[in-house]
């Protein structure tokens, strides 16, 4: 018997494109061309969702029927500041600070980065909105932070 | 519907890295010693359910891959996916499957081989790709928010969680299969790497390889196996939203599934007080923060009070409700075995077999599974 353990180092490089769907085209569309932050209404509870969604996630029932257009400012609802690095799923270098915004006018939080700002400084309750990306391709990093204002 | 019952516990030793046995083997390690502990034979076993997050080794068909390990060949296998709570739902699903009266002993099992690839590149793999992977990914982020979450709201201090998780590893000193042993001071989590605020590395669960098999029978095949049964008295789950933004999970006052959950199992079971009525818990806590969270969850302390139970040693071994005399899983973390070990660690309890982590005369006792956007099972045992 060999005391020694085999292993076998290998790689899988699996390329991915991922669908935003009917409601994600026309936000991320509308985010990249007109810098709109877009979000729906359930015509059931009326809540206004963000992210938007087809289909409420609460009632579940009709479908949301209503496009709202946003301010892009908002308040941070919680945070944290990254201080480990993880290079592969980070989107900009640590330390930086990560939150749930509600923006003003909707019910939901959107994940995001918190930036321009001293990370010492950030609160809960503190108002902030975006500043988008000036090259935008049509994804949620259009808005490249949300920073207080 | 008659009773059902675990007949049969085995885990594997949970190391950071088992370079000793691949999948297939450490599978079976859990699988030999859970049917060695019920006396029983693969040829007993009617059906199999086998748990693991296959996208945390990097291969798909997991259920395929270990069927030489599993002993699942010619039978019916069902293999379940649900993220941290996939080792406390293979355990439902085998309660679920033997009440249903269509099979009398079914073999569940949870593995996880973590140290075969890159964990965090997995987790971050879990979020929403459009919406929420590039700036909310992984697991430190998200469990860092709720816990300064729960800071704000408590003013709860880095020490109180700290306490938790020295209370954590002072149990698994205990645990001979624990992953940690680590003899740790509440000024050696403080002075950890800071993580992700408040969250230091001492406050977060390893990463570990490992598996852990139980047998679940009916009323009748059980006491034939033994006399020495832990019954299922209620089970409950609950799932929260899939986005972090409008998820449970972001609200630090409580873990909303894990709340609504174990209400119903308490009713179920007819548990009016469960404080004073549970013996022992194995609560899922991925952190200190976390299990801070939680506590203030499960219906045992107003809001705001776990940070007092923990330091008045209220929870403790010699406490009236003895939480995670394992260790839980700020000591051991394989992750689609991790909710699994909740169950068999309570119902080694139950069955008075947890050597020096026992608790005196258990006769109710609780496992907690959570996973995912704040996803909860919860299963409450009884001698």
């Amino acid at each position: 018997m060999s005391d020694e353990y085999v292993t076998l180092s290998t790689k899988l490089a699996m390329p991915y494109r991922y669908v935003a769907g009917v409601i994600g085209s026309k936000f991320f569309t509308e985010l990249r061309d007109n810098k709109k932050i877009l979000a729906r209404r359930c015509p059931e509870c009326k809540r206004v969702i963000m992210p938007p969604r087809e289909y409420c996630p609460k009632c579940f029932s009709v479908k949301t029927d209503e496009w709202v257009e946003l301010s892009g400012e908002g308040s941070i609802e919680s945070f944290t500041i990254i201080r480990y690095t993880e290079p592969k799923i980070q989107p900009v270098e640590p330390p930086y600070a990560v939150g749930v915004i509600k923006l003003d006018g909707t019910d939901g939080g959107l994940t995001h980065i918190i930036g321009d700002v001293d990370l010492d400084k950030i609160e809960v309750g503190m108002r902030v909105k975006a500043v988008f990306s000036d090259e935008r391709r049509g994804n949620i990093l259009d808005i490249g932070y949300f920073k207080p204002i | 519907m008659g009773r059902v019952g675990i007949v049969g516990i085995g885990q594997t030793q949970f190391r950071s890295k088992r370079e000793d046995v691949n999948s297939v083997e450490l599978v079976n390690e859990a699988v030999r010693a859970a049917l060695a502990d019920a006396q029983l034979t693969i040829k007993d076993i009617d059906a199999i359910i086998i748990g693991n997050m296959e996208h945390f080794e990097s291969i798909n068909y997991s259920e395929m891959w270990t069927i030489d390990g599993s002993g699942g060949y010619m039978k019916p296998v069902m293999k379940i996916t649900t993220g941290g709570t996939t080792g406390s739902t293979i355990a439902c699903a085998g309660f679920y499957q033997v009440s249903s009266g269509m099979f009398d002993r079914v073999l569940v099992i949870g593995w996880e081989h973590l140290s075969e690839s890159d964990t965090t590149g997995a987790i971050a793999s879990c979020s929403d790709p459009i919406w929420e992977r590039s700036v909310m990914a992984g697991a430190v982020g998200p469990l860092a928010i709720v816990a300064s979450e729960y800071m704000r709201i408590h003013g709860t201090t880095e020490e109180d969680a700290a306490r938790v998780a020295v209370q954590a590893h002072k149990n698994a000193l205990n645990n001979p299969y624990a992953h940690l042993h680590l003899d740790i001071t509440v000024d050696d989590v403080l002075n950890s790497a800071m993580l992700s605020y408040p969250m230091k590395l001492l406050d977060m669960c390893p990463t570990s390889d490992g598996a852990c098999a139980m047998v679940f029978a009916e009323d009748k095949s059980a006491r034939e196996i033994t006399d020495n049964v832990a019954w299922v008295k209620s089970v409950a789950t609950r799932h929260d939203t899939a986005f972090f933004g409008d998820g449970g999970l972001k609200h630090g006052d409580k873990l909303r599934s894990l709340y609504l959950a174990t209400e119903e199992a308490y009713t179920r079971a007819g548990i009016k007080n469960p404080f004073k009525e549970l013996d022992v818990i194995e609560m899922y806590e991925p952190s200190s923060w976390s299990a801070l969270t939680w506590v203030d969850s499960l219906h045992i302390c107003e809001p705001g009070e776990a940070p007092k139970l923990f330091e008045e040693g209220v929870l403790s071994m010699k406490g009236e409700l003895p939480l995670n005399p394992s260790g839980g899983v700020i000591s051991t973390n394989p992750i689609g075995a991790t909710g699994a070990v909740r169950v068999a660690e309570a119902a080694l309890q139950i069955r008075g077999m947890a050597d020096r982590r026992q608790v005196p005369d258990v006769e109710l006792a609780m496992a907690t599974g959570f996973g995912g956007s704040g996803w909860s099972d919860v299963m409450i045992l009884e001698r």
